[in-house]
């Protein structure tokens, strides 16, 4: 048995690795910095894939199963990379009710896309969100960054008609 | 528990009827303890507990909210109603979800006869279902050399989750999205038999309560199990520390 911490080299050469080993070496190599851990790497490389799970799993001795729950488990989390543009549709109470489902599965038809995944050429994620606090403009939705509300299926057609 | 760390004797009332319990029991202990009978399915003695499946709802005089039995710790004077009509409606009303979640088809599964879900079923009187199934459709992972692994089946109690984990040690499984999207997964939701930490011990697939772990070679209504290892191989374990 080895004993804990080892030290456990970054996948790759990738100088963004850096960015996370100090992470979690600001942590001391603690298990409970698990989740600060995978927030670096998401923000670092935009999405966190296999090689990367396991080098977390295996810097900060937590089984690899348990990270994989945390990275499926919260929203902040993707484990493929992110398409060129993004459409995130609020599935919130308030755009619900408001036809927010019908829009998501428009969408979802229209670009062979299920919600929280990207197209295969890479160009559109679909995102759902719980709320993103402007319920008053429901249903609502964000377009590369861009807040927009009260939509229609028309609207978000010809957004995302822009992009292709 | 007492904030010393001495454990005290309480008296309560269940069902009317005084009991004494130590401050350091769940109600769900005190109540088994003096037989009165409360559905459980997520709570296995020897694991923690963690409140999953709400079946084991009961009724604490005081408090408007219903409470589960299993991470209630009990109290003095404490009040517990274990049976009454809506008690009985809210558990029926939970075991329905709990079917119409997966594929729950009994005549047809490995563990008919020896399910846990079944037995249930059949004691809190259901005979038909009020909502839908789902029916998801789930490939069924028979990639580990002694075990099979049923999603279609799985109830979310997350037993194998806890038992891998607290008494074998390996934390293979664990659960993987939330809400609907929720299931277990063993590493980086990979076939089982590819991860490399599973000791092929078979902890797992004898707490399984449903039909969703079972070992390789049975077939309908052959599924048996074996928990009773659980309290004490916990109990000795926590000696010998
Ligand atoms: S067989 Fe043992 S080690 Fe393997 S997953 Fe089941 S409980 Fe864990
Ligand atoms: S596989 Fe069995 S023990 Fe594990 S969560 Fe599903 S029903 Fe529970
Ligand atoms: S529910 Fe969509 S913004 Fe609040
Ligand atoms: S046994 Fe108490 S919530 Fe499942």
């Amino acid at each position: 048995m080895p004993a804990y911490p080892v030290k456990v080299q970054p996948p790759t050469e990738d100088k963004r690795w850096g960015l996370v080993m100090a992470t979690m070496k600001r942590h001391g190599y603690q298990s409970n910095a698990m989740i600060e851990t995978l927030h670096t790497v998401q923000e670092s490389f935009g999405f966190l894939d296999d090689d990367s799970l396991r080098f977390v799993s295996k810097a900060l001795n937590v089984p690899l199963s348990k990270v994989y729950g945390v990275a499926t488990f919260y929203h902040f989390f993707t484990l493929k990379p992110q398409g060129k543009h993004t459409c995130v549709i609020c599935m919130g109470t308030a755009c619900y009710v408001k036809g927010a489902g019908e829009l998501m599965e428009t969408i979802a038809k229209k670009y062979n896309v299920h919600p929280g995944e990207t197209t295969d050429d890479g160009n559109l994620s679909l995102v759902t969100a719980r709320c993103i606090g402007a319920c008053g403009l429901a249903p609502a939705g964000v377009f590369d960054g861009e807040v927009n509300g009260k939509l229609t299926v028309a609207d978000t057609l010809t957004k995302l008609t822009k992009w292709e | 528990m007492a904030a010393n760390g001495q454990i005290k004797i309480f008296t309560l009332k269940i069902d009317g009827k005084d009991v004494s319990a130590r401050s350091d029991q769940t109600v769900l202990q005190v109540c088994r303890e003096n037989e009165f009978f409360i559905p459980t399915l997520c709570h296995l003695e020897g694991l923690s507990n963690i409140g999953a499946c709400r079946l084991c709802m009961v009724e604490v005089a005081g408090q408007r909210k219903l409470l589960p039995a299993c991470t209630t710790m009990v109290s003095e004077a404490m009040e517990v109603t274990t049976t009454n009509d809506k008690l009985a409606h809210y558990r029926k009303m939970t075991l329905e979800l709990i079917f119409s979640e997966r594929n729950h088809t009994c005549s047809v599964c490995v563990s008919n006869n020896h399910c846990e879900l079944q037995f249930l079923s059949q004691k809190l009187g259901i005979n038909h279902i009020r909502v839908p199934y789902r029916f998801p459709k789930f490939a069924v992972d028979a990639s580990h050399p002694y075990f099979i692994l049923d999603h279609n089946r799985c109830i979310l109690c997350t037993r194998c989750v806890r038992v891998c984990d607290e008494i074998e040690g390996a934390h293979v499984w664990d659960v993987s999205g939330r809400g609907i999207q929720a299931k277990v997964i063993t590493e980086l939701n990979q076939p089982w038999g590819s991860a490399d930490t599973c000791t092929q011990c078979g902890k797992c697939v004898n707490v399984c309560p449903v039909g969703a772990l079972s070992e390789k070679g049975r077939s309908v209504a052959e599924n048996t199990k074996r928990s009773g290892f659980l309290p004490y191989l916990t109990a000795r374990r926590k000696e010998k520390i």
